[in-house]
């Protein structure tokens, strides 16, 4: 990945956790969520400032709903404003988006352990 | 061992979301799963084996710590404030001359991430988690891993409840070792049972490859 587009990205997710060398994740599920907005950026379906804009307003909104925003809730956040924007580009929908979680959660409620779990 | 074969507890509710929505953009043909690998690898840095690898080598100058941590490998890993997040357990299983260690998830993608970071792309792939169980002498020589026949190999099978970290055999004639040399040895690999720890020869031809 090219400098400019590093600082460009280090920019754009200005208030991420992060250290000296650049994002901390705390659980596994941060980075998958995190590397989602990577890739639909690069695939050009949406612009640094689109995000930026829809991660600033969800952040907002979580603090004028009382998060303190110290950080361990951000990536909540991204997940809000990603899913958000999909909804708003007709990628996806709430409902899809619920009927998805629950399938998931069927499929590991109903599945052994030692076996991969599927969607049916 | 409180572990309910029936079925697999799912991950917390924001876990599950993301994986949602991975796997509807995935279907849509909007992302692919490697290059979400890859944007992972890229950015990654923070949590690396090195948690793994520090008990490692504290459990191979030490023996009170190896007894510790092989009692309870939680509460060692805590004190030395490698704390797990969902209250998961960890379990160090020991290699020795005999018993060789091999971990996979055969459902998902359990890892102790706590002390190894993110799990590689592999590990996550269904060829690894249906193999290492099914064919796990072929695993390990892909990896390079050659055992002595007479070498049993015992795979374990990680849960949401249950992570399992490789304790190596220590390599020979690195008794006495500091621990900064010994952390050279252990590998992210050798930890997840794939590989063995690295030899004293194998790092030394490594830093000629740097010279």
């Amino acid at each position: 990945m090219g400098a400019v587009l590093r600082a460009k990205v280090m920019e754009t997710f200005l208030l991420q956790p992060r250290d000296d060398k650049g994002p901390v994740f705390n659980e596994p599920w941060e980075a998958n969520a995190f590397a989602m907005v990577i890739a639909l950026h690069d695939s050009g379906l949406f612009t640094w400032d689109e995000w930026a804009a829809a991660l600033g307003d969800e952040i907002k909104l979580a603090q004028y709903k009382g998060d303190p925003d110290l950080g361990d809730t951000y990536y909540r956040h991204l997940q809000n404003a990603l899913e958000k924007i999909l909804v708003e580009k007709n990628i996806s929908s709430s409902k899809e988006i619920i009927e998805k979680v629950e399938q998931w959660r069927h499929a590991y409620h109903s599945t052994p352990h030692g076996q991969p779990i599927e969607l049916k | 061992m409180a572990n309910d074969h029936d079925h697999t507890e799912p991950p917390s509710d924001i876990a599950l979301r993301v994986k949602a929505l991975e796997s509807l953009l995935i279907e849509k043909g909007l992302v692919d799963s490697a290059a979400l690998d890859e944007i992972i690898e890229i950015y990654e840095n923070k949590v690396g084996p090195r948690n793994g690898a520090h008990l490692v080598v504290k459990a191979w100058s030490d023996r009170g710590f190896k007894q510790k941590l092989m009692e309870d490998a939680s509460s060692a890993a805590a004190s030395l404030g490698y704390l797990g997040r969902q209250g998961e357990h960890l379990r160090v299983v020991e290699n020795t001359p005999e018993l060789h260690n091999l971990v996979v998830c055969t459902l998902c993608s359990c890892y102790p991430w706590t002390v190894l970071g993110l799990p590689p792309a592999w590990y996550k792939s269904a060829p690894y988690r249906a193999r290492a169980v099914s064919r796990p002498r072929s695993v390990l020589e892909e990896f390079g891993t050659d055992l002595a026949k007479d070498v049993s190999i015992r795979v374990w099978d990680s849960t949401s409840e249950m992570r399992y970290l490789v304790l190596p055999l220590q390599p020979k004639g690195t008794e006495g070792w500091s621990e900064e040399n010994l952390l050279k040895l252990v590998t992210r690999n050798s930890m997840i049972g794939v590989e063995l720890a690295k030899t004293p020869d194998q790092i030394q031809s490594m830093k000629q490859g740097i010279d």
